[in-house]
């Protein structure tokens, strides 16, 4: 079991719960409500990378980031750039974020999304396809930080339920 | 290869997005990568789309035996109207034919339709982009114009293979030349980011342009075909000292409720009489174009 432990398993898990967050990231909604919807993708990479730092990091993100962008028709590498730094940002945050108090969390969880999605802002603004002033995106940071723990809860126990390690 | 430092494969990712990013703006050689990952993303848009069907075919399983008798008699009497209509264009389309071979252009008209479904919204505010369930496997193109039984919507931009994406004509990036129905001014329809307002652009003090004319596309650039309907005008406002007049203008086509929408197969580029002439006199053999369409 001990040496069992050591490998790597429920790429298949994770996998599922990406593309559950990507159902969310398009479910449609209400165009008021469109504004304050959460990070769903980054949100479920962060918690992968906060659990399994050793096996989800940056190309991790990168690669989620490319589907997002596909997803979502974003210049290609848009999201991609975004999420590949908030992969590495929360990897060298882990250990510190792993101890701290709830609200910290959140508050880490709101730096990182915000920051991801400033850098996305920036590149959707240099071709040209922003409409809105770039504090728009606070709100869905906000929506984020706030979703952060209910989300952490439930996948920790996709997790353990699931064996991903 | 987990002890690797991530800080090297941030570069490399970094490096990466911005070479796919310039690419992506600059070339057309990244589609294959989007193509690829449609494969993927496809499924989740038909997936989220998902709700809504089931919604919908439970309204229709519940539906009153009186409703669905209205229903259907109004439908045949729209269909009796159509009909009648139709009776009249056969003849209209071949004096039309005739007269353009008179002139010597030879613009196809007869545009073949391929039927699609919306599954998708753009859930970004910033932008207006449907998502359809038709893509490169029922040969939908980039630039395919597409639109509801009322008018114009939008045109293809992105095909993956299962899906494609449809900018909208109210995108605060698209503009289309349109003309006035009623005299053939021309001008310039672009969107304004909000789902019901378009604006015309550059439209000169006294340009004859009046509340509820109708603006149909021209077919310049090529994009879209001629003489779809695209919009109505709700609003000239005239400012002293400004030297364009301000128009606004609402799309015909139900942009927030369609459901079903038309793709337009690609069309040969309209060639008019203009075609044959200097290209100095490109201009004028335009106009001359545009009168003839009358």
């Amino acid at each position: 079991m001990q040496l069992n432990s050591e490998r790597p398993a429920g790429t298949g898990v994770i996998l599922v719960t990406l593309l559950l967050a990507a159902l969310l990231e398009v479910v449609p909604l209400s165009d008021s409500l469109d504004w304050v919807r959460p990070e769903w993708l980054l949100l479920v990479l962060l918690y992968w990378v906060l659990s399994l730092p050793h096996r989800i990091g940056v190309l991790w993100g990168f690669m989620v980031g490319l589907y997002q962008d596909v997803l979502v028709g974003t210049t290609l590498g848009q999201w991609a750039l975004a999420y590949a730094l908030g992969a590495y940002f929360m990897l060298a945050a882990y250990k510190r974020m792993r101890v701290f108090p709830l609200l910290q969390q959140s508050a880490v969880v709101f730096l990182l999304v915000g920051s991801a999605q400033l850098l996305a802002y920036l590149v959707q603004e240099s071709v040209g396809r922003t409409l809105y002033p770039p504090y728009t995106i606070l709100y869905s940071a906000a929506a984020s930080a706030v979703i952060w723990r209910p989300l952490c809860a439930l996948l920790r126990w996709v997790q353990l339920r699931f064996l991903v390690r | 290869m987990s002890s690797a430092n991530p800080t090297y494969r941030l570069l490399i990712a970094l490096v990466l997005a911005v070479v796919l990013i310039a690419l992506d703006q600059r070339s057309r050689w990244v589609e294959p990568v989007r193509y690829g990952f449609g494969y993927l993303t496809a499924p989740v848009h038909y997936l989220a789309h998902l709700p809504v069907d089931a919604v919908n075919g439970f309204l229709r399983l519940t539906e009153t035996r009186t409703k669905l008798m209205e229903s259907r008699e109004r439908l045949e009497r729209q269909v009796l109207i159509l009909e009648q209509k139709v009776q009249r264009l056969a003849v209209l389309q071949a004096e039309n034919t005739r007269l353009r071979e008179l002139l010597n252009s030879s613009a196809n008209l007869d545009a073949s339709v391929l039927v699609a479904e919306i599954i998708g919204v753009d859930p970004d505010p910033n932008r207006q982009e449907l998502v359809i369930n038709k893509g490169g496997r029922d040969d939908v193109a980039q630039g395919q114009a597409v639109l509801d039984s009322e008018g114009l919507i939008g045109q293809v931009v992105e095909t993956g293979p299962l899906s494609a994406r449809v900018l909208l004509i109210t995108d605060a990036s698209h503009a289309m030349s349109v003309q006035v129905n009623r005299n053939g001014v021309r001008a310039i329809l672009a969107g304004t980011g909000q789902g019901n307002r378009l604006r015309l652009l550059y439209v000169p003090d006294t340009a004859d342009i009046r509340e509820g004319d109708l603006l149909v596309s021209t077919g310049l650039g090529q994009l879209y075909p001629r003489g779809y309907p695209v919009a109505r005008v709700v609003s000239v406002s005239h400012h002293s000292g400004a030297a364009f007049s301000e128009i606004e203008a609402r799309p015909t086509a139900h942009l927030d409720r369609v459901s079903h929408v038309l793709l337009v197969q690609a069309m040969e580029p309209v060639s008019g009489p203009d075609m044959e002439r200097e290209p100095g006199d490109a201009a004028a053999g335009g106009e001359e174009a545009a009168d003839a369409a009358q």
